[in-house]
């Protein structure tokens, strides 16, 4: 088992998604119950389906310095930046620390690929891209190197595309970089889009439902997708910075593992996952007693739901709380690791735990660790699940400032 | 800061350069490139039934993930992986493009699951039976430097053995106007925390501006044929692995970011 490591400072964070844009609104859709999901109205994708679609991304535009990024992945990068005011403090970071010394290291499943499959709609009479086509953004890496531009970064840049655990991985990656001093900060986020490629990909597995996902619940069939964008800035707590609070969150710990099993199916006993959850406990230097919420995978598939419920139920005591909050956002792929984690910051913070959105009867699977309703509950410890394609999992750690 | 490690085994497969064995004659000068199509790996450590599934991305990774084992001795089950590519498999993005416009219904899942950046990883923890961690990363032109930063670090922070794969592979169809990869190269480094065997030391250091020039590109006839591939950039760092000698040079690993590595000579 990995040794205890020193908790970073999680100094600020922000997520965007079909639910809401910005911290304040995301809990106050959290309370409300409020479903980000709504009938799939994709023009160019007539899928017929549940999305969880950021409403104002056909009419974000790019800063016309940046307007060669443009890609609809990338404009919501440019979206979820613009919120809790984390450009600026991004900015401000910069200055602090240096350009060089700040690592940025993003997530993404699908990066641009949407406007790639627009690329190809509008091919020439030759069967090419258009001219206006011609550019950097048809890679995985077109939201690694937008954010560098926007954010004026000279520091390691990467984009993890590890399926839907990517922008959970981030957390990992940049621990290891300040750990070794490669740099001072590192910026991490995530961001993925709704797109052909994967309404249609999910839909041949047979995993997409028609009706809003119901995680957990006996009668679910299926996901529904959608988009999001989040960021959060780690810099090193514990005193060695004057100015971090010590009443600001913590990372804790993590985990990562593969499956060996399927590449689109969970091991049918969680193994893999129970090694990332575990890894993630021991690097945080506490047991499962200690745990007071667990942020599930929850994609209300019929096998991950039934795997991960059956894992909750035996790792954890009756009284941890533990729930999904794809009711809310959908299954943001690669953005889900960062949007679930802001999910359960939110919950050490504000002391409200989300339950399941539109879990009604709960698979016998479940123990009563799986919430339907929300809790009004001061918490220190929680854990965020990420389980991916090829069988890629990672599970973080996070505490409440004081317990950290 | 600097990140030491171990270099105990290699892999690679492009193009005049058909595995580690055969390749160190052609790196080093005494032998000239037989520069005409390699064939498709042979990526023994599939099953028959997954290799007929498996993409290019997945074939031509795994050659090279198990070249590089078997030269260090390492049970693949132990190894954490690696996985970085500028493109991923750009024949199953060309398909994924082309269909969405004609039958998206018709999407064959198999295809769609295999598009993932991590199929490389996920086959190989398949194929080994490999629980450990596995990651995948892209970084445009910088790719192979960002993967053996990481890869060195992970197997600094987790002291452990890491496996790293970079692979990147030609463009087709319309894809081919905006990339331009032509030529498929991969290759594979396994990596340890401390000499417990055979091996070259590697010591990494992170710079905002290069403390020694980049290495002269040589054998020419190499650089021209992947000049395009990202991956090739490992080429300087595999020549010297091919002459055994000491060296030191520089790698770009970003706009304004560069990487000095420091080679020593092989130790048995």
């Amino acid at each position: 088992m990995p040794a205890r490591i020193l908790p970073l400072a999680i100094t600020a964070y922000t997520a965007t998604c079909a639910a809401a844009r910005g911290l304040d609104a995301i809990s106050e859709a959290v309370r409300e119950r409020r479903s980000g999901l709504r009938e799939n109205d994709l023009a160019d994708h007539p899928l017929a389906c549940f999305i969880g679609r950021v409403a104002v991304l056909e009419e974000t535009r790019l800063p016309a310095a940046f307007a060669h990024h443009d890609a609809r992945n990338n404009r919501l990068a440019w979206l979820g930046l613009n919120q809790d005011g984390f450009l600026d403090t991004a900015r401000a970071l910069r200055d602090r620390y240096g350009a060089g010394r700040i690592a940025l290291v993003l997530g993404t499943s699908t990066s641009s690929i949407g406007e790639t499959e627009t690329a190809y709609r509008n091919l020439d009479a030759d069967g090419r891209f258009a001219p206006e086509q011609r550019r950097a953004v048809h890679q995985p890496h077109s939201l690694g190197m937008f954010v560098q531009d926007v954010l004026g970064l000279d520091g390691p840049c990467l984009s993890i595309a590890t399926a839907c655990s990517s922008s959970a991985k981030v957390f990992a990656s940049a621990e290891r970089l300040l750990r070794a001093g490669i740099v001072d900060a590192a910026i991490v986020g995530g961001v993925d889009t709704l797109c052909g490629s994967v309404l249609y990909g999910f839909n041949s597995l047979g995993l997409v439902a028609p009706q809003a996902c119901r995680p957990f619940d006996i009668a679910r069939c299926g996901l529904s997708l959608g988009e999001a964008a989040g960021f959060a800035i780690l810099e090193r707590g514990g005193g060695a910075n004057a100015h971090v609070d010590k009443s600001t969150p913590c990372l804790v710990g993590y985990g990562e593992s593969s499956d060996a099993h399927h590449m689109s199916a969970p091991h049918p006993h969680g193994l893999g996952a129970q090694l990332a959850i575990e890894d993630a406990l021991s690097r945080a230097g506490i047991g499962p007693a200690d745990v007071d919420y667990i942020n599930l995978h929850g994609t209300a598939t019929p096998q991950n739901d039934a795997v991960e419920a059956a894992l909750i139920t035996r790792l954890f005591p009756l009284t941890a709380l533990a729930s999904s909050t794809k009711g809310w956002t959908g299954h943001t792929l690669g953005a889900a690791g960062i949007v679930e984690a802001v999910m359960t910051l939110l919950a050490l913070e504000r002391g409200l735990v989300p339950g399941t959105l539109n879990l009604e009867t709960p698979d016998p699977a479940c123990g009563p660790q799986i919430m339907i309703d929300n809790r009004e509950r001061a918490i220190s410890f929680a854990l965020s699940n990420s389980f991916g394609f090829g069988g890629n999992n990672c599970c973080l750690a996070f505490a409440r400032g004081q317990a950290a | 800061m600097s990140i030491d490690v171990i270099i105990e085994g290699i892999g690679v497969w492009a193009p005049a350069l058909p595995g580690w064995q055969a390749s160190q004659d052609v790196l080093t000068g005494k032998a000239e490139p037989q520069a005409a199509g390699s064939a498709r790996p042979a990526a023994s450590l599939l099953a028959p039934a997954e290799r007929r599934r498996a993409p290019d991305s997945v074939l031509f990774a795994l050659e090279v993930a198990q070249q590089a084992a078997q030269m260090a001795a390492r049970d693949g089950r132990t190894l954490r992986g690696v996985f970085a590519s500028d493109h991923g498999d750009l024949a199953i993005n060309d398909y994924l493009c082309a269909t969405l416009t004609q039958a998206p219904e018709q999407l064959s899942p198999t295809r769609f699951h295999n598009s993932v950046h991590n199929a490389p990883a996920g086959y190989w923890a398949i194929a080994t039976g490999c629980m450990a961690s596995t990651t995948a990363l892209s970084a445009g032109d910088y790719t192979f430097a960002a993967g053996l930063l990481e890869a060195a670090l992970l197997a600094r922070s987790e002291d452990a053995s890491v496996l790293f794969v970079a692979c990147d592979l030609p463009a087709c169809g319309p894809l081919a106007d905006v990339v331009s990869c032509r030529t498929p190269f991969a290759v594979a480094l396994v990596m340890s925390p401390q000499r417990d065997r055979g091996g070259a030391a590697l010591r990494l250091v992170s710079q905002a501006a290069p403390s020694c020039p980049a290495l002269a590109p040589e054998p020419a006839l190499l650089h021209a044929v992947h000049s395009d591939n990202p991956v090739a950039r490992s080429l300087p760092l595999l020549v010297a692995l091919a002459r055994g000698e000491g060296q030191t040079f520089t790698l770009q690993a970003g706009p304004r970011l560069y990487l000095e590595l420091e080679i020593s000579p092989w130790l048995n």
